[in-house]
């Protein structure tokens, strides 16, 4: 798969430094700063949930933060992103205030979809962001439809779909990734492969080793596993695949092995059930943040010291959201009946004419 | 699981013999009978082996029966709902697990298409069972706490039943797995563990399909309704005695394909006032078909038209104020009821 193309904070193309994508300092560190702000957001989001601010489903993402910013981050603003459930981070990745984020999370006007989505559903039209999707695998055909779009009216940007693993065993996938290849739609899908499926392990249920690997069903449809805990790795194939989908018009499927820290959601430990603390603890030793941390000080692009406050920078940042999200007021009544249907819908009985 | 295994393991109970249970623990209990007397019943859905189900109804089977018959699938409800039907056609029992029904979607086609018709172009049906987690009032959002029971009360083939009590759940989900035609089983996830009662362990609690529940018996109004909502009927009946000295029966359908029209007539004919209350959005909510069955069996002994307080007509919202207000309250149900009772 090509590794070239042409992205923002790109300044010195192959000839630069290799492991480092010949990316600038500014563009280095800004991947880092978002990886070390969706961790402490996520902490943040944790405490808010088990203190009852946040309610119903909540969906962490600690451990996959290089697949978010090693993905989102090399798309042009003109680019477009839809997700899954575990959207916080990609959110934020995008571009969407934390504060918003959070706001959603608490159900509060200010959420980035007005309280009424939730933690599943986050969503920003003004930044392409098409949203997190709380139905296994039905946003992948979606996905193909803003392709479509884009190629119809000849624009050069691509769409990325990020999705779990357990999405490729389902019947959209299959649909969408026919479609896609076959139209040649610029769409990059990324697989967060954590491997698993709320508590089903992904080679428990999935007739194949390499997930990569259902991409050959599919004519036109490159892919590639990459290893999804290291940042630059997946920023490296993800430009590849978002090169060949806006000069080619053809898509990619990225497999990005990556691992979630916490259980499937708030309700689940961590481990215990269908996976061993150790597991656990063996990934964290890996940890995307800490492992890119390392390779920016090597390489002289920040210090220890630059961390720390980078680390305080983003820990104010999120208890800022918190606040910003415990002040926002709760949606009233009326909104209820908003954007059930564009304009007026005579259908649409309200309570209080029953009462 | 421990409680469930040890419990389904203990000696032949006293008469008269009772033990404290939880609704999620009544299908808990019914699956595991079934399956433990019946070889031909098994389960198979998202997590429900090695994670133990979503809400963990399914903890401790795969241990007892194995993972040929508590079958971890992929995400894939269409080849959950599919292969449950082709098993059936072999002689199994499957019972596909949606892990929230609102995820029966995807399903759709083989229920509505398949499961409902096979038996009318073939002879013999599905004997299959889908179960799963509805309904709101858990913060779930949109896509976890829908009630999805009118998408299939217009398919002639499919049967519903949605208990309100653990008893219900028990009986309601063993004959569900005996019936010889596909039965959507509406288990709603606010009840699973707030409902506990003494249930019987001398004696094999079946309820049939078809057959409604007088909740509470009343004289001056009936309120119809099914799932949680008959916990704010009641409550609401409750304060009408209380605060009003009315008396108001409470109908549990229990089951929503086929509908017990007698029941509803009964009720009608006996208070002359009827109020249909559920947790669904109103249009096209069944509260319009029952309501359309008061008025053909039971107008004349009707003293006030029928009333409907229901969901409104929007998705179901994130945010906790305006997921109460999408819902049926108490109060809502008052302010019909009086309604009902001034008229």
């Amino acid at each position: 798969m090509a590794t070239k193309s042409e992205t923002k904070g790109e300044t010195r193309g192959d000839e630069g430094d290799v492991d480092l994508l010949g990316l600038d300092e500014d563009e280095l560190r800004r991947m880092l700063r978002l990886m070390m702000l969706g961790r402490r957001f996520e902490e943040k989001a944790a405490e808010a949930y088990q203190t009852g601010k946040i309610g119903g489903f909540c969906h962490l993402y600690m451990g996959q933060e290089a697949v978010a910013a090693g993905c989102i981050t090399p798309l042009r603003d003109d680019d477009y992103v839809i997700t899954a459930y575990r959207d916080h981070v990609q959110a934020i990745v995008r571009g969407v205030d934390p504060k918003a984020v959070m706001a959603e999370l608490y159900g509060r006007v200010d959420g980035c979809s007005g309280g009424m989505g939730g933690s599943m559903h986050m969503f920003d039209r003004s930044l392409n962001f098409m949203g997190g999707h709380a139905i296994v695998g039905s946003h992948v055909p979606i996905a193909a439809g803003v392709g479509y779009a884009l190629r119809y009216r000849e624009e050069d940007a691509v769409c990325l779909c990020l999705f779990g693993d357990s999405v490729v065993n389902g019947g959209p996938f299959h649909e969408a990734f026919n479609m896609t290849a076959k139209f040649e739609l610029p769409v990059v899908f990324v697989c967060e492969n954590n491997s698993y499926g709320m508590g089903t392990d992904i080679h428990r249920v999935a007739a194949i080793e390499e997930l990569a690997d259902r991409a050959c069903a599919y004519e036109n449809m490159a892919s590639e596993s990459v290893n999804g805990m290291d940042v630059l790795a997946t920023r490296r194939a993800v430009q590849g695949a978002i090169h060949r989908a806006r000069e080619e018009h053809l898509p990619s499927f990225i497999d990005a092995h990556c691992y979630r820290y916490m259980g499937h959601s708030m309700a689940d430990p961590s481990a215990g059930t269908y996976r061993t603390r150790e597991e656990v603890e063996r990934h964290r030793q890996d940890d995307p943040i800490l492992t890119y941390r390392k390779r920016l000080i090597d390489a002289g692009v920040i210090s220890e010291e630059d961390y720390d406050a980078m680390d305080r920078e983003v820990i104010d940042q999120v208890e800022k959201a918190a606040e910003f999200a415990e002040q926002s007021e709760r949606p009233d009544f009326a909104s209820i009946y908003e954007h059930v249907y564009a304009g007026d819908f005579r259908g649409i009985d309200r309570r209080d004419a029953w009462r | 699981m421990a409680e469930a295994t040890a419990a389904q393991q203990r000696a032949p109970a006293e008469p008269g013999a009772t033990r404290e249970t939880t609704y999620l623990e009544a299908i808990r209990e019914a699956l595991w009978e079934e399956m433990k007397t019946d070889d031909s019943v098994f389960i198979l859905g998202e997590d429900v082996g090695v994670y133990g189900g979503a809400f963990k109804i399914t903890e401790g089977f795969l241990d007892e029966f194995g993972p040929d018959r508590v079958i971890d699938t992929p995400i894939s409800e269409a080849a959950i709902v599919g292969a449950s039907i082709g098993a059936s056609h072999m002689g199994f029992k499957p019972v596909a697990e949606m892990q929230f029904m609102d995820f029966v979607a995807p399903a759709f086609d083989m229920i509505v298409n398949f499961a409902a018709k096979v038996r009318y172009r073939t002879g013999f049906g599905a004997q299959i069972v889908i179960r799963g987690p509805v309904g709101a009032g858990a913060r779930a959002g949109p896509f976890h706490s829908q009630s999805p029971e009118s998408y299939f009360a217009n398919v002639p083939g499919l049967k519903m039943v949605a208990p309100a009590t653990a008893y219900d759940a028990k009986g309601l989900l063993r004959a569900s797995i005996r019936d010889p035609d596909p039965v959507l089983y509406f288990e709603h996830k606010f009840l699973y563990r707030r409902i506990k009662e003494q249930l019987p362990t001398d004696e094999e609690i079946l309820v049939p399909i078809g057959k409604a529940r007088v909740h509470r018996e009343g004289e001056d109004l009936s309120i119809i309704t099914w799932g949680a909502m008959v916990y704010t009927a009641a409550r609401a009946a409750d304060r009408l005695a209380e605060e009003e000295g009315v008396s108001a029966e409470v109908l549990d359908l229990r089951s929503l394909r086929p509908v017990d029209v007698e029941a509803v007539a009964e009720t009608a004919r006996k208070t002359g006032r009827v109020l249909v209350l559920h947790e669904a959005p109103r249009f096209g909510g069944l509260a319009g078909e029952i309501t359309a069955v008061v008025c053909e069996e039971a107008f004349e002994w009707l003293d006030a038209p029928v009333r409907r307080v229901t969901a409104i007509d929007t998705p179901v919202p994130y945010s906790p104020p305006l997921e109460d207000y999408y819902l049926p309250q108490v109060e809502d149900v008052l302010t019909a009821a009086r309604w009902l009772l001034a008229y």
